[in-house]
């Protein structure tokens, strides 16, 4: 694999400078095919799922029978062997890829004397690197699906799971096939292309000895395989040769025939789009098709040569058993291996999975694979491109908590990990987390921003003259790996809830009140963007609330994104054990910075008993969604800005752009700012990009900074020469944004709120 | 089946490029015909375990009994299919020992056969048809739906193992629940009268 790993830049352990080079060497060779395929596929997937009347019932069905089959695995796993076995079949179940390996040559090889294998796609065979084990032994090898045999041509490896030469564009395949096979009349346009490469491989098909297949899902009551496909070639490996081997993770086992039902309504849809593919194989192994004997053609096709044919079902388990006793890398045994969460991931969509790395798997929910397969090393290398957007989780039709299993994976990184050369002590004071010594300077300057932020509020301005200076940011840049292209974000001298408390608390008395609320005060708006908590103050008692902001701690969202799993648990407790008494006095928890609440409404349920998680979620709210639920529960909109009443330098015309944050949507609280204004008569134009590239602190880190401006390139397409007054809710939506279009966003709170 | 179920697998089957024609069991011959091009393969559509369903027959110059060389020169294959999916156009082609999975997959037009009895609604329908099939009978079955496509080349190409075009066939069921004719309309020209197959 050596050739594969220069090609796809997979073995680096590389230092901060290597890193950042090859993310820019893919942005610029793979960037741009990648990014058109997978924006592609991912809005294909919103159409698609979006024409199904019960979709989530669907994710729901599919999602009961994967946690059921892996819970019942080794009954699966037995059911099976005995099924395969009475349709005249054979089972092997091989510990790790060396073991199916050995399995499936001594078949080629030597029983079957095998000259050439033709193989339809499959990630396992790729994971078990079957071929170099076949061609040791003297086997042709011959990728049959199109996208891996130009793969398997140009020395590849694939860059998405799904569809593997994604990266590839028209015309370095073009130039490939020119390069490789000299035509006389060089295919160029797609069309040429693929009968160019259905002619070539329909000649190769036709005296293989073997085929190999994967399979998505494997039904235990009757060994019935099933193979999503399009192209047609799985279904000729299968026809075409006598030998039929199947190669499979254990966990694609269902229970029953039945259960394939929902899984086939989401796949294609999920991943590329596609209502259903154009192939769905249901195979129940030997196949009854005649062998088309394609040297003694003229005899009859129907000759009755289906009756010996052979098959052998060789089931992986390669780490997959060990992953599910490990509770939480084991939800990713229900992956059903779609690719949404690549398509719908940001970064993904700038880079590809050559940038992700893993052996074998790339992108979003890779990291558990690789994890579980190859070991935390692997897995290392590119958990970091997991900012934590959630976009993926909606996505996922397994509903697979994608982000957690990344933090999961990061915070056993940063355990097992970690550099005791760190001049940690320097920092002790700023870095007060519960993570080990000698953890990543960066990684714990993030994962403690909360304190960071309450001493650069106590020294401001000194702080933010200082933050901003050439030298330091620098030694910043060195140290602690923060891009000095990024303008660091100012703290205010006077805090949100001294503020709060300086103008006498509450405007809106209890007993005058409609209701009575918490305005949380979140890290980013208690220490550094103050104005737009003082707009909910104003906007919430317009509507008639009595607003209280105790002084509270942070939520741990800045830890949880480090994967500081620890500190963040220990900052949740903090956080529920203030607002529980205000809960209990039924007032509401209200929240204007987006990722916090999604720690209240989603995160929190891994960190808290059940029942306070399920407390606290119940009565937080976004402030746009609180808003909103006032005026529809008969809130007067009239002490609320509307289009006409503002002048001056905070524009407040009709016309406005608005960037819904990506964990708000996740959460579905994105769209309540879009009802609230357009109520209010403004005209909103909303964003359709998932994430905004910055992701918390993604952006800053000198590794990802070119990253996260790509990733952001198509809101500033769509942006970008906007004569529309720009909102967006979240703090590093707001610092990318001003950073894209050259002008700083406001919330849509501070766009509403009466003025002062 | 319902009308319904009739309605939308048309509009799928147009949605996914997929042709049709359709008729009384006993223009089979005739609508097959005009759809194959030529030379053209085929599996006989005689179904050996229902004899109350009218014959449909293929025209004689489709060869129903191919040798690989016929199947290897062969433009289109005509078969049957034992199930159609309203909501989505699929046809569930069987492997069978006939060679209906050749026959549909080696060549450049898949002429698919389909009885408007055969049409059930949904995804969830196929599945509980074919578990107690796979289950007793190990039934292999391939449901299609539309041409073989890729994008892999850059662009979205049909034919890239498969088949380039399908057409489907839709048999209407012409009698009542008493096995009578039901007037037919202006499609059936073939035949005068359904006769129940042998």
């Amino acid at each position: 694999m050596s050739s594969d790993a220069e090609a796809t830049g997979r073995t680096e352990n590389t230092d901060r400078t290597g890193k950042a080079d090859r993310i820019r060497e893919l942005m610029a060779t793979e960037g741009d095919a990648v990014a058109e395929n997978t924006r592609g596929f991912n809005e294909g997937r919103y159409e698609s799922t979006g024409r199904l009347d019960d979709y989530e019932a669907l994710k729901s069905e599919a999602r009961d029978i994967k946690e059921d089959a892996i819970a019942r695995l080794p009954e699966l796993i037995e059911r099976v062997t005995e099924t395969v076995e009475a349709n005249g079949g054979t089972v092997y179940l091989a510990d790790d890829a060396a073991d199916a390996n050995r399995y499936v040559t001594e078949l080629a090889a030597e029983e079957r004397d095998a000259d050439r294998l033709i193989k339809s796609k499959s990630m396992t065979s790729e994971e078990i690197e079957v071929n170099e084990a076949l061609e040791a032994e003297g086997v042709e090898v011959v990728e049959t699906d199109l996208g891996e045999w130009v793969l398997q041509l140009a020395d590849e490896a694939p860059s998405h799971i799904v569809a593997p030469a994604i990266h590839k564009s028209r015309e370095a395949i073009a130039e490939l096939f020119a390069e490789r096979f000299d035509p006389d009349d060089p295919p160029e346009t797609a069309e040429e292309l693929t009968m160019f490469a259905r002619e070539r491989l329909g000649e190769l098909v036709e005296d293989a000895d073997v085929g190999m297949t994967g399979a998505n899902f494997i039904a235990a009551d009757s060994g019935t395989m099933l193979l999503v496909t399009s192209e047609g070639n799985a279904r000729k490996t299968v026809t075409a040769t006598d030998t039929h081997v199947a190669v499979a993770g254990v966990e694609k086992l269902v229970p029953t025939v039945e259960d394939f039902a929902p899984f086939v309504e989401l796949i294609g849809r999920s991943g590329t789009g596609q209502d259903v593919t154009s192939y769905i194989s249901t195979l129940t192994p030997p196949v009854d098709s005649p062998v088309p004997d394609f040297e003694r053609d003229a005899d009859p096709l129907a000759d009755g040569s289906g009756d010996d044919r052979d098959f052998h079902l060789v089931l992986i388990d390669n780490g997959r058993l060990a992953m599910r006793e490990d509770e939480e890398l084991k939800e990713t045994l229900y992956c059903i291996r779609c690719s949404a969460c690549s398509n719908a991931c940001g970064n993904f969509q700038s880079v590809g999975g050559h940038a992700f790395g893993g052996e074998t798997y790339s992108g979003g929910i890779a990291t558990g694979w690789e994890a579980g397969i190859e070991g935390l090393d692997v897995a290392a290398e590119f958990n970091d491109l997991c900012t934590g957007c959630s976009r993926c989780v909606p996505a996922c039709p397994v509903e697979i908590d994608i982000p957690w299993i990344n933090t999961v994976v990061r915070d056993r990184v940063n355990r097992g990990d970690v550099d005791p050369g760190q001049t940690d002590w320097l920092f002790e004071e700023l870095v007060p987390d519960e993570e080990p010594a000698g953890l990543d300077l960066s990684t714990r300057l993030v994962g403690n921003y909360e304190t960071l932020a309450k001493w650069g509020s106590r020294t401001a301005p000194v702080a933010n003259r200082l933050a901003n200076v050439g030298p330091l940011r620098a030694v910043a840049e060195r140290v602690a790996g923060i891009d000095r292209r990024r303008e660091l974000p100012g703290f205010a001298s006077e805090p949100l809830v001294d503020w709060f408390e300086a103008r006498g608390g509450a405007a809106v008395s209890p007993a005058d009140a409609t209701r009575e609320a918490v305005l949380y005060p979140d890290t980013a708006t208690n220490y550094a963007d103050v104005d737009r908590g003082k707009a909910a103050v104003r906007a919430l008692e317009a509507l008639g609330v009595h607003v209280r902001i105790p002084d509270l701690p942070g939520s741990g969202r800045p830890p949880l994104s480090q994967g500081m799993v620890s500190t963040a648990k220990a900052a949740a407790e903090d956080a529920y054990g203030g607002l529980a008494p205000h809960v209990d006095a039924g007032r509401d928890v209200v929240v204007i910075e987006p990722s916090d609440l999604a720690m209240f409404r989603s995160e929190y349920e891994k960190f808290l008993p059940e029942r306070s998680a399920a407390r606290l979620a119940d009565a937080s709210y976004d402030v746009m969604e609180y808003v909103f639920g006032l005026l529809e529960n008969g809130g007067d909109p009239a002490g609320l800005r509307a289009p006409a009443a503002g002048t001056g330098p905070v524009a407040s015309g009709t016309r406005i752009a608005y960037h819904p944050h990506c964990q708000a949507r996740t959460i579905g609280v994105g769209e309540h700012a879009t009802a609230v204004m357009e109520r209010l008569g403004y005209d909103v134009r909303v964003s359709d990009t998932e994430c905004c590239g910055m992701a918390g602190s993604f952006g800053y880190k000198t590794d990802y900074y070119e990253l996260s401006m790509d990733v952001g390139e198509p809101l500033r397409e769509q942006f970008g020469e906007t004569d529309r007054t720009v909102v967006a809710a979240g703090t590093s939506c707001t610092e990318q944004l001003d950073a894209l279009l050259g002008s700083a966003p406001m919330h849509p709170i501070e766009l509403i709120a009466p003025r002062e | 089946m319902s009308l319904a179920d009739r309605s939308t697998f048309k509009r799928r089957l147009d949605s996914l490029g997929v042709t049709v024609s359709e008729g009384p069991a006993r223009a089979c011959a005739e609508l097959v015909a005009d759809a194959a091009g030529d030379p053209a393969v085929g599996v006989s559509l005689a179904r050996e375990d229902d004899e109350s369903e009218p014959a449909a027959s293929l025209p004689d110059r489709v060869d129903t009994d191919p040798t690989t060389a016929d199947l290897r020169a062969a433009h289109t294959g005509v078969t049957g299919a034992s199930l159609g999916i309203a909501e989505y156009g699929s046809v569930a082609i069987e492997a069978d020992r006939a060679g209906t999975e050749p026959v549909s997959l080696f060549v450049d037009r898949h002429v698919v056969v389909l009885r408007e009895a055969d049409l059930v609604p949904d995804m969830p329908d196929a599945f509980a048809w074919l578990g107690p099939r796979a289950r007793d009978e190990s039934v292999d079955v391939v449901f299609a739906t539309g041409p073989s496509a890729t994008a892999d080349m850059g662009g979205l190409v049909h034919g890239a193992h498969g088949p380039k075009e399908v057409h489907v066939v839709l048999l209407r069921d012409d009698r009542d629940a008493d096995g009578r004719d039901r007037e037919t309309d202006g499609d059936a020209t073939a035949g005068s009268e359904a006769t129940d197959d042998e």
